[in-house]
């Protein structure tokens, strides 16, 4: 009986080491596969979601920089956030709620913010000042050193990731990540 | 006597004298449960795989010069139109501004005799020479830097293929990262996403079945 509590906790000692926590994302994305072989970074990351219905969710590493980036937008957009309410939302990965609504979403209870239904992404058409250009500006503000990485499903349609690229070409970063899944080079 | 009675408040069997001894045995059983139901919850909450990135840089959205615009030349562009279904359509050139030809658009897929068979046979200079230096990189173990730094110059030749590619609004984000990928299997390091224009749609409509 020993051996095998042994067993058990080795197991969960390489696990513990070995393995890193995956952040709770708003909705499954299914990212295409590419033979890419180039690793993300660990930290500095900031999160382009899209689904595949077209929906943007965003999201930055690090909750004291979520924390200033939401009051940054609160400040822009002439919305006073409570800092429960930022602190909740510091708490989350990657959200997608328009200015809007972002004070009534982040008061739902716990059961129902976790719904898929409770965001409804955040409008990013071509026009001038979109609040996702606006998201991206502060976000770069608030930690110049970050890189973006686009995560879209592969069912995606084109024009959604095309004004994400033109929203992020007219702010100048031009270089960005796409997150992809492995595949194998072909052998000719 | 009196009975040291070590059962707790309703054990009373009269007469018999226990024994004062406690048991060393310890039942080990719980902990192994304990020790499975963790690794169960890390294995569900973590992960061990890191997620791959593709790097992308596009260009600037500044105004260019007419001037300063580096041309293409007409044998060597090829555009790439991404359709719906995994569609891939693409024509080599541009209309003929002296005789008004359209070029010939082809229809494609994404398999190996597909788009990955075209830009092979367009780029084989260079996915020749590529070939021959991961040879050379096997032989004398050369570090991935400096099998990259040599690789550059090779693709960058100036006879090199450039292409562009569009998309039609009912592709998926799936065809783009495919596209991309076909860039880097065939070599392919002079390449553009462009926007899709009224011509692009004019010269794919007879083909689009």
């Amino acid at each position: 009986m020993t051996a095998m509590c042994d067993v058990a906790f080795l197991l969960l000692t390489f696990f513990m080491l070995t393995s890193n926590f995956t952040a709770k994302e708003p909705v499954k994305v299914v990212t295409p596969a590419s033979i890419s072989e180039i690793k993300i970074g660990e930290i500095d990351i900031e999160t382009i979601l899209i689904d595949p219905k077209g929906k943007v969710y965003f999201g930055i590493d690090g909750q004291t920089h979520r924390y200033n980036l939401l009051k940054a937008m609160g400040d822009a957009y002439k919305i006073t956030f409570t800092p429960t309410e930022l602190k909740k939302y510091s708490l989350r990965a990657t959200t997608g709620v328009p200015m809007g609504k972002m004070k009534a979403f982040l008061n739902l209870p716990d059961e129902k913010i976790d719904l898929p239904s409770a965001q409804t992404g955040i409008p990013s058409d071509t026009t001038v000042n979109s609040e996702f250009r606006q998201w991206v500006y502060y976000a770069k503000k608030e930690n110049p050193k970050i890189t973006i990485a686009i995560k879209g499903d592969k069912e995606t349609p084109f024009p959604v990731i095309k004004t994400v690229m033109k929203t992020l070409q007219d702010l100048k970063q031009v270089r960005f990540n796409l997150i992809t899944g492995l595949k194998e080079v072909p052998k000719d | 006597m009196a009975e040291i009675n070590t059962g707790g408040g309703g054990g009373h069997k009269g007469g018999k004298k226990r024994s004062k001894k406690a048991s060393t045995r310890v039942d080990l059983t719980p902990m192994v449960d304990l020790g499975f139901l963790l690794i169960t919850f890390f294995m569900l909450a973590t992960t061990l795989i890191k997620p791959q990135t593709m790097e992308i840089n596009l260009p600037r959205n500044d105004k260019i010069d007419k001037k300063d615009q580096t041309l293409v030349k007409m044998s060597k562009a090829i555009t790439i139109i991404l359709g719906k279904n995994n569609k891939v359509f693409y024509f080599f050139g541009d209309t003929d501004p002296k005789t008004h030809l359209e070029p010939k658009v082809e229809v494609t897929d994404f398999s190996k005799t597909g788009i990955r068979k075209m830009l092979l046979d367009k780029n084989k200079d260079v996915v020749d020479k590529i070939k021959e230096l991961r040879k050379l990189k096997d032989k004398t173990r050369m570090t991935d830097e400096e099998f990259k730094k040599e690789a550059s110059p090779i693709k960058a030749d100036k006879d090199a293929p450039v292409v562009m590619i569009a998309a039609t609004d009912e592709a998926k984000y799936d065809n783009l990262v495919n596209i991309l990928d076909e860039m880097q299997i065939c070599n392919v390091s002079k390449y553009a996403i462009i926007d899709l224009s009224q011509h692009h749609k004019d010269l794919i409509k007879p083909v689009d079945k």
